[in-house]
């Protein structure tokens, strides 16, 4: 991919929680890098880090007890962690917007969704107030909520109407970039085709890129470009869709792959990952995913593995890889 | 070779209605099923579709408004409070959500022996068969014998639900009604518990009535499975058939829905129009009708019910054997 169509690079982003029961290390040396139009799909399991990542680039991290350690958010060629506040909030929403995991609860239960979607498009835009509600009903209808059910309350609406809600603030400013964070995790499947399915057609539309996280390896296979598995905190395997589930390298990703109940294949018993997520304030010392991974040595537990290029831009963090190639 | 299994359960036009202030809501509507002994059913459907109610009305932890169900060839609706107390020993739960459906209050040993000792299976006397007891069912589902004095808080979401199968099992069941057990739980924790209880399964001879919304889990682990549908059974069949030759439009949009890890998979969603709509005083005829891509006039027939298309396939749908319906498969 040429350099020139980078719209978002992130670069050994470390950011730690400082709590009463030591330093949660959340996010430990992560690098991204987003493409024009293009999808990045984060997977990995409850705790890895992945939505920390997502609120870090947008500056969102409650702090205390949240503290960005160090690192880069390179947009359009300034470091998002260096400009001021004041700046920050004009790319916000503007140039990059978030959809939160859970639509029952991102909503202002007191507010019309009208007026919360016109609050997103005044905020950026010197326009009437009358302007910016027809903007806020064309929005509407195009998440297909029809216009008149514009000052209806969140409460009215069920769950899917309500992510719909959310993705219409979120692309009401024609974004460059769209951090989604589980946007239909909440949901059931069909509704959640729907949605997904809004979602790619919004983004094409617009040629908005895309930063999806979730933990369905479905939905990445379906929606995204490139992907990278998140585990305690580092990005263990990193590629094109196609590298990474064709040729998937990392021990970590072959075990979440083997571990989903397969539609198309029949297998009579599950293969797992034994034991659990390392404690993030205790994290091991050398590659994160040794004490659960079958093959590791002595080695891997001295030091954190590198990335190391596999080929083409498939990337994995882990020993063995290294010696296969 | 399914003909000499012996039928554990049969629930026969189970309805339950709950009284709302908008009318009365159909949360299952006329439910007819049998489970036999050693067999799994899945009960698949979305949110709200009336799927766990009925787990719960044929455990009687909701009282059914109408039906009948024979567990053991006895209709257990009929049976007194002292009677299903006893039956309970036969008829367990394990709950969605391991982080809501334990005691806080109570350690994993205590959490585990309380349903024994309700049961009078043990008095508090004999402390140490039952401390022995619970050291075993720890052990049968994996929970380290140092964990005892834990609570619930200290535990993860995986460790939680284990402490819900062991209780479940702490009876000796025959019959478990398993309500979305591993939804709450990561993809690799949810493969290590639908293991174990698969283990426990072969073991101990459980029949397991298996209710979720995710379809892929319900195709592992069943032998026969109901999709639901705004309380009501739109189909039913072996677990390979309707995933071969799925009749019902609901069912085929639900599988087509399911997003599958291969980008290589070609993906075609059936999209269905709208939302689900509501359970209260819902419309007669075909409850699907208003999402349906092929709905027409004759889907408005009050009277469906359920036509075997094939030895043990079911479908409710007014349109079988329409050619339009077989087009997306």
């Amino acid at each position: 991919m040429a350099e020139n169509n980078k719209l978002l690079e992130v670069k050994d982003l470390v950011i730690r929680y400082e709590t009463d029961d030591g330093v949660v290390e959340a996010l430990n040396g992560v690098s991204i890098d987003i493409y024009t139009g293009k999808t990045l799909g984060l997977v990995g399991e409850t705790g890895a880090g992945k939505t920390t990542l997502a609120k870090g680039i947008l500056r969102l991290i409650p702090s205390p007890p949240g503290k960005i350690v160090g690192g880069e958010v390179i947009y359009d060629g300034k470091d998002l962690l260096k400009i001021s506040e004041e700046e920050m909030r004009k790319i916000r929403g503007k140039h990059i917007s978030m959809i939160f995991q859970d639509p029952m609860t991102s909503l202002n239960p007191v507010m019309t969704v009208r007026d919360q979607i016109m609050e997103v498009i005044l905020q950026h835009n010197r326009i009437s107030k009358k302007e910016a509600e027809k903007r806020a009903e064309d929005m509407l209808e195009l998440v297909g909520i029809p216009a008149e059910r514009g000052h209806e309350y969140p409460h009215q609406f069920s769950g899917g109407m309500k992510q719909r809600v959310i993705i219409a603030i979120a692309l009401a400013c024609q974004p460059k970039l769209l951090i989604a964070d589980e946007p239909t995790t909440a949901l059931d499947v069909t509704i959640q085709a729907q949605v997904l399915d809004l979602i790619q057609k919004l983004k094409t539309r617009d040629n908005t890129s895309m930063l999806l996280i979730t933990h369905d390896l479905g939905v990445v296979a379906q929606t995204c470009d490139y992907v990278g598995i998140v585990y305690a905190g580092e990005i263990v395997e990193y590629g094109t869709l196609r590298e990474v589930y064709k040729d998937m390298r990392h021990p970590y990703t072959k075990g979440l792959m083997a571990s989903i109940p397969n539609l198309v294949e029949n297998v009579r018993r599950l293969q797992t990952i034994e034991g659990l997520m390392p404690d993030p304030t205790n994290l091991p010392k050398g590659c994160k995913f040794s004490d659960r991974c079958k093959y590791a040595t002595d080695k891997c537990r001295e030091k954190v593995p590198e990335m190391v290029n596999v080929g083409g831009e498939h990337m994995v963090r882990c020993i063995l890889a290294q010696q296969e190639k | 070779m399914k003909e000499n299994k012996k039928e554990l359960l049969r629930v026969e036009g189970l309805k339950k209605y709950f009284n709302t202030p908008g009318g009365l809501l159909h949360a299952v509507d006329n439910v007819n099923f049998s489970i036999n002994e050693g067999e799994t059913l899945g009960v698949v459907g979305e949110s709200g579709c009336g799927k766990s109610t009925m787990g719960r009305a044929i455990l009687r932890l909701h009282e059914p408004t109408a039906g009948k169900v024979f567990f053991e060839g006895k209709n257990i609706l009929e049976y007194d409070k002292n009677k299903m107390k006893h039956l309970r020993r036969d008829m367990q739960i394990v709950f969605q959500d391991p982080f809501a459906s334990l005691n806080p209050r109570l350690t994993v040993s205590e959490a585990i022996a309380a349903p024994m000792l309700i049961q009078k299976l043990y008095t508090k006397k004999d402390k140490e068969a039952l401390q022995k007891r619970v050291s075993e069912l720890m052990e049968m589902v994996g929970l380290a014998d140092r964990l005892k004095n834990s609570y619930p808080h200290e535990l993860d979401g995986g460790r939680r639900q284990r402490i819900g199968i062991a209780r479940a099992l702490s009876l000796k069941p025959k019959f478990i009604v398993c309500d979305e057990p591993v939804s709450a739980l990561d993809v690799s924790i949810q493969a290590q518990i639908l293991n174990l209880m698969q283990d426990l399964q072969d073991d101990l001879g459980l029949t397991y009535m298996f209710i979720t919304h995710n379809l892929s889990v319900v195709k592992h682990f069943s032998d026969n499975i109901v999709v639901m549908y705004l309380g009501q059974m739109v189909e039913m069949a072996p677990t390979e058939t309707l995933f071969k030759n799925p009749v019902h439009p609901y069912t085929q949009a639900l599988l087509s829905a399911i997003p599958i890890p291969d980008p290589d998979y070609p993906m075609n969603r059936i999209l269905m129009k709208g939302e689900i709509t509501s359970p209260i005083d819902p419309e007669p005829g075909c409850r699907f009708y208003k999402r349906c891509p092929y709905a027409k006039d004759c889907c408005k027939n009050p009277e469906i019910g359920l036509r075997e298309v094939e030895p043990g396939h079911f479908v409710s749908c007014e349109r079988i054997g329409d050619p339009e319906l077989s087009e997306n498969r």
